[in-house]
């Protein structure tokens, strides 16, 4: 059974220019102790979707979602109190800029002894050994002395291990990172990754790992969800998803790695993603899409089945013999 | 901190000079002798106008009565008045308590009824209850004190007659005033219906003086908390189940507070420089009210020795506000 399961979930903001969809019918499974990795541009909706989960979301945002239960638990029916009980203790999440997702008044111990007083029993002796413990578990030296250091005092990449402990003091069964090593030094970028894998093994919990950086998903997820202008386009094992992508844009994403590039010149994708007033009428992707013909302009694609990496596409590339395609 | 300090107090000494100077310089531009002024309307001899002009020094070259004013204050002198002869100094710390516990009454009730305004307000920013309360505090802002102050004497004075119109306690109580705060010098005197009688004095004044500081308060409090709400570490608090009340009155409250107490602040030494329209209209015994009726009187010593003293305190506030900031937000204090 899949620890977070969302079906249909959809976001929208309001705008002066109308109602701006930011996630249009994600489905998101993560079975517990899986590693997901949500790949996608800048705007695909990948960190709202986490977020609509967490319910960290602006006032103005409207959810909507078929399905949106944690552990076999709705959380849309969920009182706020009981929710934010859940909350930082089972679902915990990272966020991408460390040093401003630090409260700059606090020091970081209290921060993290905060967390533990809202979900546990422990006492004062208790939480701050806990804290010691946690800035161990994190390879942050010294625990005892930087647990009284700000957030101002400390590195980056000292910052996001303390967002990760922070994290992991509850100990979570589902830990969402969002985008965790963008704002960080490259040599940092593998510590924190190795640091987070690490930890998922001894933990077992499940990791959703939101990323725009296919080297970072190759190299720590299990499966991929790929996301294009709010929806979800492809979903596969990491391994398949590489060697055999169903969507034009995964194969176009993979296309511009460099690690992959053939010719001299990079390849790229042409155009933009599309924003709130150019939606095209059929598939999104259409019109950076270089298979699109009529239909994939007028119509919306259809889901594929699982053996088709559930592509959102009219003509999937790559489609294996037994399988068995849909159309619209 | 130490070094702070000592760079702030560096800092002190030409801006005391300055006031020296304008407030030594500020009475003399007015027009009207104050001898002239003493005399009043029966006048007097030439020969008696020249001779109190020796005795006051207005004989010699400005220059050297600033020199004598300088030295003065250096060795603790600020004079003595020309209308009571009493020391201004002393005069000043008989009446300063007065004003102190007007301000600071007023100073608490803007604050605890402005912080609180603003944090809701910022929280509900957009309904109903943030622009019935941002309206509000605009029209505080704007009201004339002189008209808001009489205003409430009416309703609350004439009409119902919950408050006595002016000064500081009932004329039926007298007892000895230790400490020059009405407040504990009533509780003190263990006369039944004193301290009740020192509050019902004190609650009008405070509420006029406090009008525009809360409304200032309340409204620098919403944009600040504003601006903080949508920092990444107010979504970090959130993301660890903290309660709203505990994310919007802790993480969110605090990194907005140093706007806010740097307008506590002014309004502090604004306040402290003395309420004069309110202590005049309800005839309060402060500052304000004794630095008004000097200037009438040409009193010099006592307006330069008045607005040095009151310059100094502003001064101090000050100081005591950026102290503050490093205590609130520890990493103003690496700067």
């Amino acid at each position: 059974m899949s620890l977070l399961k969302i079906r249909n979930l959809g976001v929208e903001f309001p705008t002066a220019g109308g109602p701006f969809k930011a996630v249009d019918g994600v489905d998101v499974d993560v079975a517990a102790g899986e590693i997901l990795a949500i790949v996608g541009e800048s705007g695909s909706g990948k960190s709202v979707s986490m977020l609509a989960t967490m319910g960290l979301l602006p006032w103005t945002a409207t959810v909507t979602a078929d399905e949106l239960s944690f552990d076999g638990r709705d959380l849309r029916r969920m009182p706020p109190r009981e929710r934010r009980n859940l909350i930082g203790a089972d679902l915990a999440m990272i966020f991408q800029e460390p040093m401003s997702s630090l409260n700059p008044c606090f020091t970081v111990g209290f921060q993290i002894r905060e967390a533990l007083r809202k979900h546990t029993d422990l006492t004062r002796e208790g939480r701050h050994k806990r804290c010691v413990e946690l800035f161990e578990m994190v390879g942050i030296p010294d625990p005892e002395r930087r647990l009284k250091a700000f957030p101002h005092q400390l590195s980056g990449g000292m910052n996001q291990r303390v967002m990760i402990a922070m994290a992991l003091s509850c100990r979570p069964r589902l830990l969402i990172a969002d985008e965790p090593t963008t704002a960080l030094d490259v040599t940092i970028q593998a510590q924190i990754l190795d640091l987070l894998t690490g930890l998922q093994k001894e933990t077992g919990m499940g990791l959703i790992l939101i990323t725009h950086d296919m080297g970072v998903v190759a190299e720590t997820a299990e499966r991929v969800a790929v996301q294009y202008a709010g929806q979800k386009v492809e979903d596969q094992p990491v391994g398949d998803l590489f060697d055999h992508p169903h969507h034009p844009y995964t194969a176009a994403l993979l296309a511009a790695l460099p690690e992959r590039a053939t010719e001299k010149r990079l390849p790229t994708i042409p155009g933009v993603v599309p924003g709130q007033h150019d939606r095209p009428a059929g598939c999104l992707f259409s019109p950076r899409c270089k298979f699109a013909d009529e239909r994939c302009h007028t119509v919306p694609p259809p889901v594929q089945p699982p053996a088709i990496g559930q592509a959102r596409c009219h003509y999937p590339l790559d489609v294996p013999a037994h399988a068995e395609q849909v159309s619209a | 901190m130490l070094r702070f300090l000592l760079t702030r107090l560096g800092t002190f000494v030409p801006t005391f000079i300055g006031v020296t100077i304008i407030s030594f310089a500020f009475i003399r531009v007015l027009p009207g002798d104050p001898i002239i002024v003493m005399a009043g309307e029966r006048g007097m001899t030439e020969e008696r106008y020249l001779e109190l002009r020796e005795q006051f020094g207005f004989d010699r070259p400005l220059l050297v009565q600033y020199w004598e004013y300088l030295t003065g204050i250096l060795q603790g002198d600020l004079g003595t008045s020309f209308v009571t002869n009493r020391p201004v100094w002393d005069q000043f710390f008989s009446l300063f308590p007065a004003t102190l516990e007007l301000s600071l009454c007023a100073i608490v009730i803007a604050v605890a009824l402005g912080l609180p305004a603003g944090v809701i307000a910022a929280v509900y920013r957009g309904k109903f209850f943030d622009r019935a309360l941002m309206t509000t505090a605009l029209v505080g802002y704007s009201m004339p004190i002189f008209w808001w102050a009489l205003l409430l004497i009416i309703v609350f004075s004439g009409n119902l007659g919950w408050t006595p119109v002016s000064g500081r306690i009932g004329l039926l109580y007298f007892f000895d005033t230790p400490t020059g705060f009405m407040l504990i010098d009533s509780a003190m005197s263990g006369q039944d219906g004193a301290l009740r009688s020192a509050i019902s004095h004190l609650i009008l004044p405070s509420f006029v003086l406090a009008t525009i500081p809360l409304a200032v308060i309340a409204r620098q409090t919403r944009s600040a908390m504003l601006e903080v709400l949508s920092e990444d570490y107010i979504r970090t608090a959130r993301a660890k189940g903290l309660s709203p009340g505990r994310v919007n009155g802790l993480h969110a409250l605090r990194n907005a507070l140093i706007p806010v107490v740097t307008v506590i602040g002014l309004s502090v030494g604004t306040l402290l420089a003395g309420a004069i329209l309110t202590e005049t209209i309800f005839s309060w015994p402060g500052i304000g009210k004794w630095m008004v009726d000097s200037i009438y009187r040409r009193d010099y010593p006592v307006v330069q020795g008045g607005l040095l003293m009151i310059a100094v305190i502003v001064m101090i506030v000050n100081l005591v506000v950026d102290m503050l900031y490093g205590l609130i937000n520890p990493k103003i204090r690496k700067r």
